[in-house]
């Protein structure tokens, strides 16, 4: 029903986009009611409840509640939750952080610099994912007074890297529990103890997390206003999204249950649905490809394949409207790092076949020029469509994709170490900053079995060098320029297709009242959260 | 008696050891590990914590070196510990073990019941309208898949009606104890219990009414008939002794099904239990808990067989355990 489709995602779209502007003017004349318990779906269950050790949304979107980072993203820019204030020396090998006062953990016991002196040197930098990468040029933090830290690194470091970086990458963990102990198998790995509005009550293995107010929050007697948060572990998606018209939970986000069901939702009066408050969680569905392979190595073969995809038919089908096309491995919410003045490719499948046809892929007697085999990641709905959308425009240009079945580990080992695939699909995120865990796709050099790094066996020189200064130039203007010039040269070689952007999505029920609120609402703290009802 | 289990327990050994040396053989076989999911799962990861994991998890041993260090602590009753639960596996077995048995016993009990009732019934009343609409009823819950059906009764019990809840074992966060706290577990439980029970029952249904029809044609019941014993007490007292044994043969085997089955309920309505925990197992490449599960479906399916014959030398005088 193409007429239908045309219509449908773009009135959905500006409808939401209208929901969107309505709703903080709402929400601005109520005023917040104390007490109630807010229902959260968890989709999958994490098991280890420490950001410090566990880079992932799945963690912060329990452990954000309870353990608060030094700075934390907002509407109106980077703000200081744990930090108040921060700064950087010329050189950038110095950075310094000025500590909150009065702050206390769980327990009782004061928050001080020794606390984020011993997280950032045991943990950021040595156990965390991603972080351990950020902070390999981590020398030292010293602590000249109980509420100033500086980190010294060896290499200079962007303030505005480190700055991104800190909302998902800067948790400290108290120094007192964790010193002394087998960081890995603490208890308080399942029981944090933070500073955050919610204190840890109880974790039931495959069933809820419990996290009650903290009485003593430093934000003030009057935050938070929930009594009482229940993440509750939900696996089935169809279960999920009857729990929520039940009433039994209040919001399911990042993507938990079933699209149609989303769009089902997003017409029900009692749910906000949309993609706000995650702007700070990008993601790109791309097409990867093996350069191993004579055909795709070849640069007209990867520039036909992008002509032969129907980017905004992709949008309006799989992703319900609720995506942009790609514009190069930076996302639109990469802020000044972003650029959309870049080489595009129209979908145009005359254009792909002569390109094919001239680079000599011409059709055989059955209409096939090329065969490719193709592993899709298997995170969700969107990597399993996009993957069998690929396969049929493919066949449209006379590549027949072969699209192989695989679990997590299956498809990390196929892709990433065995390098046993021709093309393959995978959901990368963005997280803030493109040197935190997105160049590293596109850099040579990372050891084989490296998952979601450069394993294509595409090397190029003059990338490598861009990629590198970039993650050293200190001043943001000239970092940014450095990266609109990444981003073209991506576009023109196209290494990987970043062929779309979509955020994460949330359905919330209306009660929840100041949802949404920050660009990584799911994964923040909650402090001002409150229920109506 | 004793010496009867004791010799049971002896031939069982072997057949377990089998079992677990093969399992651990094939997960290995399966591409990646622990590791490769832990990382899948966190979105991502830089080599050198990849390495630390590893070598905390004693994976970058050869396989043989790590059966064999697997072997030893079996011996000495140490199922290890879950890199993926972060606690022993012995305790992450425990706390699932109830819910899925609660789930399988109940659900095989109306099944057994209800279908051997309705079996009964069924042939007493064979070939007539009341048979019809049974058998074709047990077909009819037989040929739906039990994940349709779990999310139907939902959509139906708790959605419209709302008169159930929609998942979970217990009300959350609820401070129940004691008779409030078995009525709400009993109250989780209705939905997936239907679910699961609604499909056997056709099994033992259609079973039941074959077994009945088969008997009902013997000697010793014509005898009973001509001395004057009633519809009813013929039934009970004479036929349904004889015409359950097949019925007890199918429960000893299908108790060992119905744990895989219970894979999908426990998913469908959120239930902690075995079932969805060998699964993850699998996905998650959890060494650990896999065998351990292994082991302990191994020693279940066993005790469940013991069960069975025991039962079936006392329904049937001329079977004896040897």
């Amino acid at each position: 029903m193409p007429e239908l489709t045309r219509w449908l995602a773009p009135s959905l779209l500006g409808g939401l986009l209208a929901a969107g502007a309505l709703f903080p003017a709402l929400a601005a004349d109520e005023t917040p009611k104390r007490g109630g318990t807010l229902f959260y779906h968890m989709v999958s269950e994490q098991r280890v409840l420490n950001p410090a050790t566990r880079a992932s949304n799945g963690v912060y979107e329990i452990t954000g509640k309870i353990v608060e980072p030094l700075i934390d993203r907002t509407y109106d820019g980077y703000v200081g939750v744990l930090a108040t204030e921060w700064s950087s020396s010329e050189d950038g090998k110095t950075i310094t952080f000025k500590l909150r006062q009065g702050v206390k953990w769980h327990d009782g016991k004061p928050f001080t610099c020794d606390d984020v002196s011993f997280t950032a040197m045991e943990f950021w930098k040595k156990l965390l994912n991603y972080s351990s990468t950020l902070q390999q040029y981590l020398e030292a933090v010293d602590c000249p007074d109980p509420h100033t830290a500086v980190f010294r690194y060896s290499r200079p470091m962007p303030l505005s890297l480190l700055v991104a970086a800190m909302p998902d990458l800067g948790h400290p963990l108290p120094k007192h529990l964790y010193e002394g102990t087998d960081y890995l198998k603490n208890p308080h790995n399942t029981a944090p103890v933070g500073t955050g509005p919610f204190k840890f009550v109880q974790y039931e293995r495959g069933q809820y997390v419990i996290a009650e107010r903290n009485e003593d929050y430093w934000r003030g007697k009057e935050y938070p206003y929930l009594d009482r948060i229940v993440w509750r572990f939900i696996p089935d998606r169809s279960a999920a999204a009857a729990a929520l018209e039940a009433g039994e939970i209040h919001e399911s986000g990042f993507i938990g249950i079933s699209m149609a069901d989303i769009e089902r939702l997003s017409k029900d009066p009692r749910f906000d649905v949309g993609t706000k408050g995650y702007e700070n969680n990008v993601a790109h569905s791309t097409i990867e490809f093996n350069h191993r392979n004579k055909a795709l190595a070849d640069i007209r073969v990867r520039r036909a394949i992008y002509h032969g995809l129907d980017i905004d038919r992709a949008i309006k089908t799989i992703m319900r409207g609720f995506a942009k096309p790609g514009r190069g491995p930076i996302p639109s919410a990469g802020g000044i790092n972003y650029t959309d003045d870049v080489k595009v490719y129209e979908y145009d499948p005359e254009k792909a076949k002569a390109l094919l046809d001239e680079a000599g892929y011409k059709p055989g007697p059955d209409g096939i020029r090329l065969r490719l085999r193709h592993r899709p990641a298997p995170w969700g709905e969107y990597t399993q469509l996009w993957a069998e959308f690929f396969a049929q425009s493919m066949r449209e240009i006379g590549i027949d994709v072969t699209l192989l079945t695989n679990d997590a580990p299956t498809f990390l080992n196929g892709v990433y170490r065995d390098h046993d695939f021709d093309t393959a699909n995978g959901w990368h995120q963005f997280r803030a900053d493109p040197a935190v865990s997105t160049m590293v796709w596109l850099r040579s050099g990372a050891p084989v079995g490296t998952p979601w790094s450069n394993q294509f066996g595409y090397k190029n020189e003059k990338l490598d060098k861009m990629i590198d200064d970039a993650a050293s130039e200190l001043d943001p203007e000239k970092r940014a320029k450095m990266y609109h010039e990444i981003q073209r040269l991506v576009m023109e070689e196209v290494p990987i297709i970043f062929a779309i952007e979509h955020p994460f999505i949330s359905v919330t029920s209306k009660k929840v009242k100041n949802h949404h609120n920050t660009p990584r609402w799911n994964s923040s703290s909650a402090y001002d959260t409150w229920l109506a009802e | 008696m004793l010496n009867y289990l004791l010799k049971r327990i002896v031939q069982v050994v072997p057949v377990v050891l089998i079992i677990m040396i093969g399992t651990f053989l094939l997960l290995k076989l399966a591409p990646g590990d622990t590791v490769d999911a832990l990382v899948g799962d966190m979105g991502g990861a830089d080599p050198q914590v990849i390495a630390r994991l590893r070598a905390e998890y004693g994976l970058d041993q050869p396989v043989w070196v790590q059966l064999l260090v697997y072997m030893k602590k079996l011996v000495q009753f140490d199922f290890g510990w879950s890199f993926v639960h972060e606690q022993p596996v012995a305790t992450v077995l425990m706390s699932r073990l109830g819910p899925t048995l609660l789930l399988m016993l109940s659900s095989l009990f109306f099944a057994v019941s209800i279908g051997s009732v309705l079996g009964m019934i069924a042939a007493r009343k064979a070939y007539s309208l009341t048979d019809n609409v049974i058998s074709t009823l047990g077909l009819i819950f037989y040929a739906t898949p039990s994940f349709f059906l779990g999310l139907m009764m939902i959509v139906l019990f708790s959605v419209k009606l709302g008169w159930l809840p929609v998942g979970g074992i217990q009300t959350i966060p609820s401070f129940y104890s004691g008779w409030d706290y078995v009525i709400d577990v009993a109250e989780h439980l209705i939905l997936p219990t239907a679910s699961l029970s609604l499909i056997y029952l056709a099994l033992y249904m259609r079973l039941m009414r074959t077994s009945v029809l088969e008997v009902a044609d013997l000697d010793y019941v014509r005898t009973a008939r001509a001395k004057g014993a009633g519809g009813a007490r013929l039934m009970i007292h004479h036929i349904a002794r004889n015409a359950l044994l097949p019925v007890i043969t199918l429960l000893g085997v299908q108790f060992s099904t119905i744990l895989g089955g219970s894979v999908v309920i426990e998913t469908v309505f959120a239930l902690p239990g075995l079932g969805q925990l060998a699964y993850q197992a699998v996905i998650q490449r959890d060494m650990n808990v896999l065998m351990g599960l292994v082991f302990l479906s191994s020693v279940l399916v066993i005790v469940v067989n013991f069960l069975i014959d025991l039962i079936y030398a006392s329904l049937d005088s001329r079977i004896e355990l040897s």
